[in-house]
């Protein structure tokens, strides 16, 4: 009875993000932290950052509450950011968010994005975007305050 | 009698009612946050801009009193719709909009300003606002800014588990000098005791500010026999245009208030250095109206009372609690609120967020509200961040709601939780 494009959306991928939630939990030792919330659900996540001494990133941590596509998201950007350089994680940032904004035509590339191209349903549902963006917002000024501090 | 076949009757009379989304036949059910229009109000707004438009309270051609004439009957359309005189109903653009008339013209006592007349409104520290842990936003957060500005304490009544207020607790005492209240409240679809918190109210000397925007389109409603001293309510919730809602005061505070927004329109006599000011409700309507909408919103008050606010009140109660109770019977799935309620119900899927609830839904055209419906504190007191709600109108079918009954019975197996 659902649709193709709903279970496009819902891949039992994101499902099992969703679930299995990598990356969640407070852990010491973060360089910075951004808190982001979205106004019309009310849902959060709170976002830190580890980083190596050549500025690097070395893991995310993540704590929050919300929808299966931002706690899915959270959990792949998790997965995606271990051990990267600062200039893939912009390069994957910018990737992730011009597929965000496709509405449905986006072409991901998988070699950049991995897991993340299975968000690429949620293009489609432009209500629904703001969700996938949520942690990625996040790290965008995590990294950003990083710099500042 | 309003019933089912009354509703369906009705349908062709809402064009939008015949549209499809995502493939699927429109069942809408958000009605709580903005009500579908039907041709007569349409009519009646574009008629007047067609046939009509012109200046209003200001100009002396023949279509200026024309046009003058009709904004002012539409305002006697609001006023009998809720007991009113057509001089207690101040046109705003919205019921956010009424409270910060409200809160702004008592600050701007406070200030001063009004002068002994005004003395009423004053707030100063020692002073309480109270308002309840179900308010809107925007009968919450005028509030907490109007005691930043005055140094009043704000003190909030709390609630039971099954969402009826605490007015056991003597939030409401002698240093009370307003309470603001809704009447029903837009997630748990609980009707508050105004009459009883009035009664409060007023024996310690407090004025009672009344958010009506879930009441005025679902309830009879006479305002002065409920003794409210303020009410807000908005017309796109009552088969009304956006841009259009309604304060109503009871004659001798709006006589006594200072005005909120000021310039054109709104004055006797203007020197350089001060002015004087018209009698409400003409005060409190700076600038140039939102004519044609009120217009609308005079037009959808008819339309209403000619369906009968006490059978549609009826109609939604069976549709409420068919909801309500539809929905408890499914496993996992909680509903706010007691069984008694007027026609909606926000409810928690168990293991599945309200977001992913409301996508399920939309795949199958039934479009709910999902989130905190503007209420953050009343969720955060039943632990929750988000709740999908389901809202009825005159329009909404028996077989909508059970569709909504059944789709929400299916969301926990999609998302693999049980």
């Amino acid at each position: 009875m659902e649709s193709d494009s709903l279970r496009n959306l819902y891949q039992q991928v994101i499902l099992d993000h969703a679930k299995s939630k990598h990356g969640f939990g407070v852990q010491p030792g973060s360089a910075a932290s951004s808190h982001q919330v979205n106004p019309t659900c009310g849902d959060e996540v709170t976002l830190h950052v580890h980083l190596a001494d050549d500025g690097g990133i070395t893991h995310l941590s993540w704590v929050g509450q919300g929808c299966s596509i931002s706690t899915a998201a959270a959990s792949i950007l998790s997965d995606l950011m271990v051990d990267t350089s600062r200039a893939e994680a912009t390069q994957r940032i910018d990737a992730f968010r011009e597929l965000m904004q496709s509405r449905g035509e986006g072409e991901p590339d998988e070699e950049l994005l991995e897991d993340a191209v299975v968000l690429s349903g949620v293009s489609r549902y432009v209500t629904r975007v703001k969700c996938a963006m949520l942690p990625w917002v996040a790290l965008e000024a995590a990294l950003a305050s990083a710099d500042a501090a | 009698m309003f019933d089912n076949a009354s509703a369906l009757a009705l349908r062709d009379q809402f064009p939008i009612l015949s549209r499809t989304v995502n493939g699927q036949p429109l069942v809408y059910l958000d009605s709580a946050a903005t009500s579908q229009k039907p041709l007569a109000v349409l009519d009646a707004e574009r008629e007047f801009v067609l046939h009509d438009t012109a200046a209003v309270h200001r100009g002396a051609h023949t279509m200026a009193g024309e046009a003058t004439e009709i904004f002012e009957n539409a305002r006697v359309a609001v006023a009998e719709f809720v007991g009113a005189r057509s001089d207690e109903i101040v046109w705003t653009s919205n019921a956010t909009e009424g409270i910060n008339l409200v809160a702004y013209g008592m600050s701007n006592a406070s200030l001063g300003r009004g002068g002994s007349a005004a003395s009423r409104f004053r707030l100063g520290e020692g002073d309480e606002i109270v308002v309840t842990e179900m308010e809107h936003h925007s009968n919450l957060v005028p509030w907490q800014e109007l005691a930043f500005r005055t140094g009043a304490t704000l003190r909030v009544i709390g609630l039971h588990d099954d969402g009826s207020l605490r007015l056991e607790d003597g939030t409401i005492g002698p240093r009370t000098r307003v309470v603001a209240v809704t009447h029903v409240s837009n997630v748990l679809g609980i009707i508050n005791p105004i009459a009883e918190i009035v009664a409060l109210a007023h024996a310690v000397g407090a004025l009672v500010v009344l958010d009506a925007c879930q009441s005025a389109p679902h309830l009879p409603l006479d305002l002065p026999a409920l003794g409210v001293d303020f009410a807000v309510f908005s017309g796109h919730k009552m088969l009304g245009p956006t841009g259009i809602g309604v304060l109503y005061g009871r004659r001798e505070l709006l006589e006594a208030l200072p005005p909120f927004l000021t310039g054109g329109s709104m004055i006797t006599v203007v020197e350089l250095d001060h002015s004087e000011y018209l009698p409400p409700p003409a005060r409190f309507e700076a600038g140039t109206q939102r004519v044609s909408q009120a217009v609308a919103l005079g037009e959808a008050t008819r339309y209403l009372t000619r369906i009968g606010m006490h059978d549609l009140a009826a109609r939604e109660h069976v549709l409420g609690q068919r909801l309500a109770a539809g929905l408890r019977e499914i496993a996992g799935v909680t509903v706010l609120g007691p069984l008694e309620r007027v026609g909606l119900a926000a409810f928690d899927v168990d293991g599945v967020h309200a977001h992913d609830v409301g996508q399920f839904l939309d795949d199958r055209g039934i479009e709910v509200r999902v989130g905190h419906h503007c209420a953050q504190p009343l969720h955060r007191r039943f632990g929750i961040t988000a709740t999908t709600r389901a809202s009825a109108y005159l329009y909404t079918t028996d077989d909508e709601v059970d569709a909504a009954i059944a789709a929400v019975a299916d969301v926990r197996d999609f998302f693999g939780v049980s």
